[in-house]
């Protein structure tokens, strides 16, 4: 500890170059921060995906329109614990280009689909008794300032209600807190039963059916016996958990991910030299200052350590403020509302802290041994 | 009186391409505790060479050398950078400090391979500035101080681990008149107050007249001894 101050100045012998390595540096573990961020963010999401929920869709595509007599049908399915429904709205407010994720649904059993959700049950209650009542996530609520006992327009590019309007009314009955579900969950409902009655085509179709199972070992047998109910129908189902149906949405981010992964290592692997050439531009111009060392009594092997705490110090300090500042961006509110309620995992700086030890010794172990061999005469005299 | 230093017919060779050429020809010499020795002689004639031989900083090819009651000339790299460490303050013509560090850190260098206390680390190093009159200076960096301060700091850095023999080569060589005049009453008075026992190198005969003893060497031979009454 007591050479901390040798090692330190010894850094800051070029001020603008060492500040230049160093912004590099930075700005390399923050992307390394960012990119691994999201990639751990969303393997941590994927892995609290429930298994025991299943999402029936038609097997030609995600948005063609099943029969609403699937439900008791596949209510009756053993193993089964509740069903709810999912039909497009497509919903904007005010703002066309700006779409609010509405869902038509049966709110009673799509909270006791998804259990994880916070809501008051006087809210699901008020549902029940308000046609043109509507479920919000708080998030929404907050960001378009509505109350619970507002009336809201709701333009759709969809669908055309009974009087020939593209704007519908809804009463806003309850809010809710999707926090524990994570990133995903649509934040707006609509009671499917009115929504039928009001549209003037589509009558009696919904785009999904959520299952939850009982028990989580038999979805993939719940799953079969569901498709194999409609097969030869005119509308054949297809079964997923949700955890591969978020995973084939996820699978474009995934080749995004490895481009990243591949950028993040090709700024690394550019790192290791920069850090290079800087330690051993240093230790060149100080060969008459550590032969100085040497002369004092500093061993061979103090010498080199010396210059490897030195690239230790700078790799660490420069990444941990790179790190810092990227763990600060997943705080920030954009992101937050991307993900959720979401922090940058402490694996990541742990691996960056790793990288940062590696990038230090691959680095400054050429010039550190450079140090070690200098001979001191030599140097002193100037050849 | 005892003899500190020893050198018992030491040669010195450097091998340069294919030719191994001799710098040092079969040198003998004794240095008692307590002298100020000058060391002169023309460029070229050998005196950094055999200068580092009594300071450890290099290896005779043949002979003895014998400092402080240890043969040094069979002493390991490791074993012989401690023992500089112990016994040898170094004082170089161009100052050599550390231009990042402040006067007292430069000073205090030496202090660190030892296992004194950081408080006691500052202490000696006060001492030591104040000894060679710069405590008013410990703040500064070494651009900011002029070449005799510049010396004067390397001076402080040489005695603050309190060792047995410094050994300076040029001390003056690089300073004007008046500042080597300031120097060399320096040097004096730590060898006459403070026992130090110096072994100076310099080709500058005014310099060499604040000595106890000359010594002239000439084409790697020591010729012409010369002793002074201090
Ligand atoms: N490491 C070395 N390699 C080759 N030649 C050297 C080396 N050190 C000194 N010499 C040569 O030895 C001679 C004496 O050098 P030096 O002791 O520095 O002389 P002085 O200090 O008296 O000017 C010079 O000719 C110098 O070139
Ligand atoms: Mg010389």
């Amino acid at each position: 500890m007591k050479y901390f101050g040798l090692v330190w100045a010894g850094l800051w012998r070029k001020k603008t170059r060492t500040v230049f390595t160093m912004i590099s540096i930075v700005i390399a573990f923050l992307l390394f921060g960012l990119l691994q961020g999201i990639n751990q963010g969303f393997g941590t999401a994927m892995a609290n995906l429930d298994v025991d929920r299943l999402y029936v869709s038609a097997r030609t595509s995600m948005t063609d329109g099943m029969p609403i007599s699937y439900l008791s049908r596949i209510r009756s399915v053993p193993g089964v614990r509740a069903v709810s429904l999912w039909a497009y709205f497509g919903g904007y407010f005010q703002d066309a280009r700006k779409p609010i994720p509405a869902f038509a649904t049966d709110a009673v059993e799509l909270f006791r689909v998804y259990k994880e959700i916070k809501i008051k049950p006087e809210y699901i209650e008020a549902m029940a008794k308000t046609r043109t009542g509507v479920l919000v996530g708080e998030a929404l609520a907050a960001q378009y300032g509505w109350k619970i006992g507002d009336r809201i327009p709701i333009g759709t590019s969809i669908w055309t209600n009974k009087s020939g309007s593209n704007t519908w009314e809804f009463d806003i009955v309850g809010t809710f807190d999707a926090s524990a579900y994570g990133a995903g969950f649509p934040s707006f409902y609509l009671n499917w039963s009115y929504f039928d009655e009001a549209r003037q085509f589509g009558t009696g179709e919904t785009h999904y059916y959520i299952v939850s199972v009982q028990d989580p070992k038999q979805a993939e047998r719940v799953s079969r016996d569901i498709d194999a109910l409609f097969a030869n129908s005119s509308v054949e189902t297809r079964t997923q958990t949700e955890y591969a149906l978020a995973q084939s949405q996820l699978k474009q981010l995934g080749d995004i991910n490895f481009i990243a992964n591949a950028i993040v290592g090709a700024v690394l692997f550019t790192l290791l030299f920069l850090t290079a050439n800087t330690m051993m531009q240093s230790v060149r111009e100080r060969t008459s200052e550590l032969a100085v060392l040497k002369t004092l009594g500093f061993s061979d092997t103090k010498v080199l350590v010396l210059v490897l705490t030195e690239a230790l110090l700078l790799c660490l300090f420069a990444a941990g403020l790179g790190i810092a500042v990227a763990a600060l961006v997943f705080e920030s509110p954009a992101l937050q509302k991307l993900f959720g309620d979401f922090s940058m995992p402490a694996i990541v700086a742990t691996m960056g802290a790793g990288i940062a030890v590696l990038v230090a010794f691959v680095s400054g172990f050429p010039p550190a041994w450079r140090a070690r061999q200098l001979n001191i005469v030599d140097a002193l005299a100037g050849r | 009186m005892t003899a500190l230093v020893t050198l018992r017919n030491v040669t010195k060779s450097y091998v340069r391409g294919k030719q191994k050429v001799e710098v040092l020809h079969g040198v003998d010499l004794s240095i008692e505790t307590g002298e100020f020795l000058a060391l002169m002689g023309p460029s070229g004639s050998g005196k950094t060479t055999l200068l580092n031989l009594v300071a450890g900083l290099d290896q005779p090819t043949s002979g003895e050398v014998l400092v402080a009651g240890d043969r040094i000339d069979q002493l390991s790299r490791g074993s012989l950078s401690d023992w500089r460490a112990r016994h040898i303050g170094f004082i170089f013509q161009f100052y050599n400090l550390l231009p990042v560090l402040t006067a007292e850190a430069n000073v205090e260098v030496p202090l660190l391979l030892t296992s004194l206390s950081k408080s006691e680390r500052r202490r000696r190093v006060q001492l030591a500035l104040e000894l060679v009159g710069l405590a008013d200076r410990a703040r500064h960096k070494p651009n900011e101080l002029s070449g005799g301060q510049q010396q004067r700091v390397a001076i402080a850095r040489a005695i603050v681990s309190d060792p047995t023999l410094l050994v300076c080569d040029e001390p003056t060589g690089d300073l004007d008149r008046q500042n080597a005049e300031e120097i060399m009453n320096l040097l004096q008075a730590l060898n006459r107050s403070q026992n130090k026992t110096i072994v100076m190198v310099t080709h500058d005969p005014k310099a060499a007249e604040y000595a106890s003893r000359e010594l002239h060497l000439d084409k790697g031979r020591l010729t012409n001894d010369a002793r002074r009454a201090a």
